[in-house]
């Protein structure tokens, strides 16, 4: 019997399997076709016909692409606005979250519909208003600049994810801790933020990936060529040597290890970011 | 909690530095955006912004750009949300059937998806160069022979279409899979249990229980897509720049370039209300006629 049913579901496992492999090939052959290129001398970019395993592989590029055009600046940018993005949505973040998830005060209801409906709107929607802002307020060709564009701009949703999570939490702990004579501050370092790691983690690593990827508001306010960050030199890179790919790709894959490192580490997070909210049962 | 005297400042105090942040970058900029549209507003310092009423508005829907971008966004969004939401739909069936290997697809379908749009728009860029060694010109004519000749993706308005939006869907497919893969796991199995006493096959199930059962998913997913396809910009600027002849431009494109090109901010802000109006009326009729019968 068993037996049976496993030879007449063989054919249909290889067919799922086909088109899965199918679907994998389509979503990782550029980014193959991108790592082969990063590895292609200048001449062999547009060699017909197109080589997928490059027939002298270099590291020119990468040599170049680091080197080159302040390019070690512009990670050190990135990486700076990242890691200050995601510190700040952490701590403010959390803090939201906590007074909506456990108080009743007056106003709450506004605040709240305010950050739910500002989700809806488009972001770019803000960038003239945005762009006087900063220009009056002297953050052109800063990077804090971009720090406040992009915590602000990530707030609405993280602060939704996480007052869902810790409206998840035991409150008996926090009840022994008022007993105890603790405040809500103790309540909230020394209770809600150890439970919430898996969260806060999510938080962070969204806030991380959209302020590396980020590209229209650094275009706009950043003039200054070493103020610029990887989206931005980048795509200065492309216009600059237009037809070098190979430099293009070699310093496009050194923004994305990052990504990737971080990606494949911390996968789980992801799922649980996504999801939550999301799907209702 | 109930709090009595100088601690019901408390929730405030927690709220306090969160809120400003996002009062001023967000709040403000929204009210003052409403402001600027309504002036013929002056960027440098020095020079009187004019109040003009609602003339920037009359500009936008008497200006023949407006109409063809609001059609090339139309277009764009329609597109690429329906391969989304099939492809997206297509992969999680199949993934979630896929006991062996389940992670390892998942995780790739999703990688474009957090992968910068500067990259990967360069990356099409790069795929669909106009001449005959650019990949995809390759593949269709000298390996599968669709083609007789190579195609000047990037040159004329029409096939400049095919990158951007086979862009859309390729780096946005990985999400909606992701948010299906989500729902179908949530699907109690004891349906499908009662589907197949009652003699239901696979389609037969995917129809009567899987869809329906999904059906809150489809509209979110449905609807935040839409949402992403009235705000494409990057791969536009960076892959056609809205070239040939302004043919593949977008709302986008078209508020930035006002802005940022013409420095015309009262018109661009008076465009930046109108895309949200836009985006709002589509959004609450999408949940409207859609979420009937259903709890969402």
């Amino acid at each position: 019997m068993v037996e049976k049913i496993t030879a007449r579901r063989l054919p249909r496992r290889l067919v799922l399997y086909a088109i899965l492999v199918l679907g994998a090939s389509l979503m990782a052959g550029p980014f193959l076709y991108m790592i082969s290129t990063a590895f292609k001398g200048q001449v062999y970019v547009f060699e017909f016909p197109p080589q997928f395993i490059p027939t002298h592989p270099t590291i020119e590029n990468f040599v170049k692409a680091w080197t080159s055009n302040n390019f070690a600046v512009y990670f050190v940018n990135s990486l700076v606005v990242a890691v200050a993005t995601m510190t700040v949505m952490i701590v403010l973040t959390s803090m939201m979250a906590y007074a909506f998830a456990r108080f009743e005060f007056a106003g709450k209801n506004f605040f709240f519909y305010t950050m739910l409906a500002m989700m809806m709107m488009p972001a770019m929607m803000l960038i003239f208003p945005q762009f006087i802002l900063a220009r009056n307020l002297n953050l052109l060709n800063k990077l804090p600049g971009l720090v406040v564009v992009y915590a602000a701009g990530g707030m609405a949703f993280n602060t939704f994810l996480l007052r869902g999570f810790f409206e998840g939490l035991p409150r008996e702990l926090e009840e022994a801790v008022l007993i105890d004579g603790g405040g809500y501050f103790t309540i909230f370092t020394h209770i809600i933020l150890p439970l919430s790691t898996p969260a806060l983690a999510t938080v962070g690593i969204f806030s991380f990936l959209g302020s590396w990827d980020e590209f229209i508001w650094a275009l706009t306010v950043i003039n200054e060529a070493k103020k610029r960050t990887l989206p931005i030199a980048i795509a200065n890179f492309q216009g600059q040597h237009a037809s070098d790919w190979g430099l293009v790709f070699a310093a496009s894959l050194i923004a994305v290890i990052p990504v990737l490192i971080i990606y494949v580490s911390l996968q789980r997070y992801f799922v649980q970011g996504l999801t939550a909210g999301a799907v209702k049962g | 909690m109930r709090l009595h005297g100088f601690q019901r400042l408390i929730p405030y105090l927690f709220l306090l530095p969160g809120l400003l942040l996002f009062l001023t970058w967000m709040v403000y900029p929204l009210l003052r955006a409403l402001q600027i549209s309504v002036y013929d507003w002056k960027l440098l310092p020095g020079q009187v912004s004019q109040f003009v009423g609602l003339a920037n508005y009359r500009e936008v829907f008497t200006d023949p750009i407006f109409w063809s971008t609001l059609r090339n966004t139309l277009m764009y969004t329609v597109v690429t949300v329906t391969g989304q939401m099939a492809l997206g739909l297509v992969a999680a069936l199949l993934v979630h059937q896929a006991v062996r290997g389940r992670i390892f697809f998942r995780t790739l379908y999703y990688f474009p998806v957090i992968t910068s749009w500067v990259i990967v728009s360069l990356l099409f860029k790069y795929l669909f160069d106009s001449s005959r060694s650019g990949l995809i010109n390759y593949l269709l004519v000298a390996v599968l022979h669709l083609l007789p000749r190579e195609i000047g993706w990037l040159s004329d308005a029409r096939a400049a279409w095919a990158p951007i939006m086979s862009l859309g869907v390729w780096k946005g497919v990985g999400w909606s899979m992701m948010i299906f893969l989500a729902a179908l796991q949530m699907v109690p199995l004891e349906l499908y249990e009662v589907a197949s006493i009652d003699g239901a096959g696979g389609w037969r199930k995917l129809w009567n229980v899987t869809l329906p059962m999904i059906r809150p998913t489809l509209i979110f997913v449905l609807v935040m897509l839409v949402i992403g396809g009235f705000q494409a910009f990057i791969s536009i600027y960076l892959i056609t720049a809205g070239g040939p002849m302004q043919r593949t431009e977008v709302l986008l494109s078209h508020m930035y370039n006002q802005g940022f090109k013409y420095l015309k901010f009262g018109y661009g802000a008076a465009l930046s209300y109108v895309l949200a109006a836009i985006i709002a009326t589509i959004s609450f009729l999408q949940i409207k006629f859609l979420r009937r019968g259903v709890e969402v």
